[in-house]
């Protein structure tokens, strides 16, 4: 064997090894999630049996699956966290791209000023916020409500700086000016030619503010008191407590938990690796 | 178009925006100033402390436990997690790999699941007994006691091993993005000189790789900085054995809405949101210092 040869072997171990532990802790998840109480006590991966390959196979069991569908509330809960990520995220994308738009492609006094507060406010850090947001909800009387949690953060500053970066240059001014020409409104040219455009953008953004929403945590566990509103994160973690040693249940329902973000992924994965390292090759 | 006569339309555009932003960024933003100077009893009745937050803040025990604990967190993944997805990233980056957009799906994977997913998914690898790592170690090495508590005796490298799994991946394919920008015919022309692979990373990639490689450790460091779930969950709900797994962000929490002084949690927020800054500001002056060499 050639010594390259030999180098490229090795290189292939150590990176299908590496892939191979990556994929361990999903695996027990699903194992964990297939055992019953028993099981799960009494084997790490798959139980024993006389079945093929020596694995208990009808030892498996749906009973976790259905006791969180039917007396443990996780429908509500993946209903809630659909709900709210949803809203949230077809809400910061609208807001943020109309925004950036307005900065990118308009010209009027004031944009500057406007400008240099979205600059500013990238550098804000999330915990300064929480303690007088609360105080602000509690005030509006907006605690314990969708509203208070998820309006402030529909208009994250970098959400409207990412647009506008992108439709500086991918816009072009005489296509909109064309456009102005032929009698187009505002709002039709802003949906029917901009956002094509930015379309892959468009894509990744959406998959942030959904993920971000999705495994928001601490913003519901502060905001929301009302059980039947948890989304699914407080709403497991809450059953964690509860069935703390029961972790066939929790594995299921972190597998339920985590399969909407995988499937989204896989719909947009193109669009959402290109424009999560965009911004890092051209910086 | 004429800039002389007010046009409503970029207006008509930024609302939304500005609407929104005004009233939950820059007004708790200006609000947390008097805040941090207020002790308060739940979010109505406060009372006016001055300075008192800030000159507690610095004899309070806790406070130090907690900076402690997120310091070591913070260091442990960056020395852990960034050698490791810049490795990965350069080897998966070689020509003639095979699978490559399979194993760099694969390390992506779990980056998707989310801190609380993730605190959840770990809960039952770090358990006594039946969990993963003790019964692996005990199936490898009998003399390995089952019985041995990770989430007592190791709180922060534990947490630091299930982070390590959420973002090597993540880290990495940015990375693999930077590795892009590196200039083959160079790498060639220092091979051709006979510049050994060390010599050819040192002098080659890591320039290339360098302004992307210091916005990674940024990012890393201020998401590390501000780590609440991993901790919360994974020690349910507390600050586990004597506090040791306690980080500056749960302290927050626990002062703000366990406490109910949002006065206190104000002050811890203003500590952390200047130094998550300082790090910023210091990255930007080692770039600027890096390129004017």
């Amino acid at each position: 064997m050639k010594p390259r040869h030999r180098l490229l072997v090795l290189l292939h171990v150590l990176l299908y090894g590496f892939a191979a532990l990556t994929l361990v802790p999903f695996a027990y998840m699903l194992c964990g999630a297939l055992k019953s109480k028993f099981d799960f006590a009494a084997t790490v991966f798959l139980p024993a049996g006389d079945g093929w390959g020596g694995i208990g196979w009808d030892r498996l069991t749906l009973v976790n699956f259905i006791r969180l569908f039917t007396e443990l509330g996780l429908p509500r809960a993946l209903h809630n966290s659909l709900l709210l990520a949803s809203v949230s995220s077809i809400l910061t994308v609208l807001f943020c791209a109309m925004g950036g738009y307005a900065l990118a492609k308009h010209r009027f006094r004031g944009r500057n000023i406007v400008l240099g507060v979205v600059l500013t406010a990238l550098i804000i850090p999330g915990p300064l916020l929480l303690a007088p947001s609360f105080q602000l909800l509690h005030s509006f009387d907006l605690l314990d409500t969708y509203t208070g949690l998820l309006l402030p953060g529909l208009t994250p500053a970098f959400g409207v700086f990412l647009f506008r970066q992108s439709m500086l240059n991918s816009v072009p001014d005489e296509l909109l000016e064309a456009a102005r020409m032929d009698g187009a409104g505002e709002f039709r040219i802003f949906f029917e030619l901009v956002i094509p455009i930015v379309r892959p953008m468009l894509g990744a953004f959406l998959m942030i503010s959904f993920m971000g929403t999705w495994n928001n945590f601490i913003g519901p566990q502060i905001i929301l008191q009302s059980p039947e509103l948890h989304p699914l994160s407080v709403a497991l973690n809450n059953l964690k407590g509860i069935y703390g040693t029961d972790y066939g249940v929790i594995m299921a329902g972190t597998l339920v938990s985590i399969s909407p973000v995988m499937c989204l992924f896989l719909l947009l994965q193109k669009e959402f690796i290109s424009g999560l390292t965009s911004g890092a090759v051209k910086g | 178009m004429k800039p002389t006569r007010w046009n409503p339309v970029p207006w008509l555009f930024l609302a939304p925006f500005l609407g929104i932003f005004s009233l939950f960024t820059i007004w708790p933003l200006l609000r947390s100033f008097g805040l941090a100077l207020q002790q308060t009893y739940g979010p109505g009745t406060t009372v006016w402390v001055g300075l008192h937050n800030f000159s507690y803040l610095f004899t309070d025990p806790l406070f130090w436990t907690a900076t402690a604990n997120t310091a070591r967190y913070t260091l442990g993944s960056l020395f852990v997690q960034l050698p490791l997805a810049l490795g990965l990233a350069l080897l998966l980056n070689r020509p003639g790999i095979r699978g490559r957009g399979f194993l760099r799906l694969t390390f992506f994977a779990p980056s998707l699941v989310g801190l609380p997913f993730v605190a959840m998914l770990f809960a039952p690898i770090f358990e006594k007994r039946t969990g993963l790592i003790n019964a692996t170690l005990h199936h490898l090495f009998t003399a390995w006691d089952p019985e041995f508590a990770w989430m007592q005796e190791y709180v922060m490298s534990s947490l630091i091993l299930a982070a390590l799994w959420m973002y090597a991946g993540f880290n990495m394919v940015y990375f693999l993005a930077a590795l892009q920008n590196v200039s083959r015919d160079l790498l060639e022309a220092a091979e051709i000189d006979g510049a050994g692979p060390w010599q050819r990373f040192r002098h080659v990639t890591l320039p290339d790789i360098a302004p992307v490689a210091g916005f990674i450790t940024l990012l890393s460091v201020i998401g590390s900085f501000q780590m609440f779930e991993l901790s919360y969950i994974l020690l349910s709900n507390s600050g586990g054995p004597e506090n040791r797994g306690l980080t500056v962000m749960m302290y927050l929490y626990q002062s703000g809405f366990v406490t109910g002084d949002l006065g206190y949690a104000s002050a811890i927020g203003w500590v952390l949101a200047l130094t998550l800054m300082g790090f910023a500001l210091f990255q930007r002056w080692l770039a600027r210092r890096y390129e004017e060499r």
